[in-house]
């Protein structure tokens, strides 16, 4: 019995310490600019301002940076997808020569730190004329990712072989193998790679922050970072356009939950 | 795989490797090509306009005895990791433990410590830097309520860096998940037969909870050593690195370095030397785990082929 209460007891209070934020982020998006002055601070407006919302975002472009947010996700999925996908299947299905080898490079790759590549592929990019587009942010994801491939193979390894030597006796090849049989049977993985890849794109702040200058091209991220930084912006508008930015994962967040929980403890624990 | 691969000729031979072309291109030209560029450049001076010149080890060299915010910035990462990554792994399984419990509503816990993990960094620092404000920060205001005066926080050089732990905690919560994950695994007979031996909850948690959790521990152990040297957008949305570089970490010296000041081999070089802590401190982690990490029945890659 003592062991639960202190159970419930730390539960309980360490959720307040993880709610409390967010509830400060929500309750000060409402509130009238001279209601964040107050001292005590107030936990619930007197008049909730709805209209913050709106005119918060009004007030800078963030409709394009939106747009180009949204732009960037989409094709990244897509292209995630599609090459991660192909790669995976290469690696699961097929015996040649230097497999094992190349998937421990793939393996390895996941841990070699950001700053190291940074430099040469700003350069890399600048050279192809890239700097100051979507490209650099969308192109690379049509080339796979180590995480996503390493995720895909490992369930493609869980699909019986028996359908595939199947639909090869019936005169599949090895590519209508892949988009006939393994890709429908892999949705719950196309899910899972598909959710992780849209929270880390809509999420990313560095890849934007280095490679666009231009605010025509700015994503939601880069957008609020400099809302952040412009003179005399008030917290209740702030606060709003970072809530408004937050919902999308947030959502995406409670549809996929059960994908997310179990699978992303499932993948470390392997 | 125990059948015998069939051998694979022309065409046939060359299928897989058209199926996993695509990784091959961008690890050429996304990874392995711009790795090697970068320890290349690491040994010249390549500003970005101007003329390129070979200099050895002299970027490396300087980096040891010329420059103060080389060891301004590797100091307050270390600092930063000492505090951060014991507390992570702490608190991470502290949680998961009382969700073990068995309790009522862990769905709902587990969402509410996962929840802040969804969130843009961007949106993280934003929440925070309000959260900390000196003058309206509710912060203060609940340090206030059981009698403790807070500092104001992001400027003030003994605490900025402290916040920064608090608020990079926060953002943690997938490690509870993947703590808990390990916990669900130990089977409960191990407790059991403890009980009928007369352990006690503190025995059964250093016999047996412990060792059998340890690889988890090793794993969110490596996993938050490499994200504490790789801190950086939380630095450059929260105090820019002040007051007084007080929170100025060495990712952030190296992005000055190549995109504020333009001195790309420099920055290279600052680039590989982070690369060299993250190896060695992740080899030292695995060279000690054989004496602190289980491994039941110590098939060491027991459940590789899931």
């Amino acid at each position: 019995m003592i062991r639960k209460t202190i159970a419930y007891a730390s539960l309980i209070f360490f959720s307040f310490l993880f709610l409390a934020p967010f509830y400060w982020m929500i309750s000060t998006a409402l509130k009238s600019d001279a209601e964040i002055l107050q001292y005590p601070p107030k936990w619930i407006p007197d008049v909730l301002h709805w209209e913050n919302f709106g005119n918060a975002w009004m007030s800078q472009p963030f409709n394009l940076y939106l747009e180009n947010s949204l732009t960037v996700t989409i094709l990244t999925t897509i292209g995630q997808l599609i090459s991660s996908s192909l790669v995976a299947y290469g690696f699961a299905r097929f015996t040649f020569k230097g497999r094992d080898f190349l998937f421990m490079v793939v393996l390895a790759t996941m841990m070699i730190p950001w700053e190291v590549t940074m430099i040469p592929l700003y350069m890399e990019f600048n050279y192809l004329g890239w700097i100051n587009t979507l490209k650099p942010l969308i192109v690379p994801s049509f080339f796979g990712s180590a995480f996503y491939i390493f995720l895909m193979r490992q369930f493609i390894l869980t699909i019986p072989r028996e359908l595939d030597e199947a639909a090869r006796i019936d005169g599949a090849g090895s590519f209508q193998i892949y988009a006939r049989i393994i890709m429908p049977l892999m949705m719950p993985a196309l899910i899972l790679v598909s959710v992780f890849n849209i929270l880390g794109t809509w999420n990313d702040y560095l890849g934007p922050l280095i490679f666009l200058n231009d605010q025509s091209q700015y994503t939601l991220t880069l957008g609020l970072a400099q809302f952040k930084g412009m003179y005399e912006v008030e917290a209740t508008g702030l606060m709003a356009v970072t809530l408004l930015i937050s919902l999308p994962p947030l959502l995406l967040f409670f549809l996929a939950q059960r994908y997310i929980v179990d699978n992303s403890a499932g993948v470390a624990i392997k | 795989m125990t059948v015998q691969p069939k051998k694979l000729k022309g065409r046939a031979f060359l299928t897989p490797y058209l199926f996993i072309l695509p990784w091959i291109l961008g690890f050429l030209a996304f990874t392995l090509g711009p790795m090697l560029f970068s320890l290349v450049m690491s040994f010249f001076d390549w500003p970005v306009v101007g003329e390129v010149t070979f200099v050895g080890l002299d970027n490396y060299i300087n980096m040891f005895t010329d420059d103060p915010l080389f060891w301004q910035s590797l100091w307050v990462t270390i600092k930063f990791a000492l505090l951060f990554v014991p507390l992570n792994l702490f608190i991470a399984l502290f949680l998961a433990m009382m969700l073990n419990q068995k309790v009522k509503g862990s769905g709902f816990f587990r969402t509410v410590f996962y929840l802040p993990s969804v969130i843009s960094g961007v949106a993280l620092a934003m929440i925070w830097a309000w959260v900390y404000d000196g003058e309206y920060g509710i912060f203060n205001y609940l340090l206030s309520l059981v009698g403790i005066t807070g500092p104001d926080w992001l400027n003030d050089t003994s605490w900025a860096l402290v916040a920064m732990v608090i608020a990079s905690l926060w953002g943690q919560g997938s490690m509870v998940l993947i703590f808990l994950a390990g916990l669900k695994s130990i089977p409960e007979s191990l407790y059991e037969a403890a009980s009928i031996d007369g352990a006690g909850a503190v025995q059964k948690f250093f016999r047996i909870t412990l060792p059998m959790v340890s690889p988890t521990i090793l794993f969110n152990l490596i996993m938050t050593i490499i994200s504490a040297f790789q801190q950086l957008s939380l630095a450059l949305l929260l105090t820019g690195g002040g007051p007084l570089q007080s929170t100025y970490f060495y990712a952030m010296y190296a992005y000055d370095n190549a995109f504020k000041y333009f001195k790309m081999g420099y920055a290279s070089a600052n680039s590989w030397f982070m690369f060299a802590i993250i190896l060695v401190l992740t080899f030292l982690v695995f060279k000690t785990s054989g004496k602190w990490v289980y491994y039941e029945g110590d098939n060491r890659r027991g459940g590789e082929e899931a």
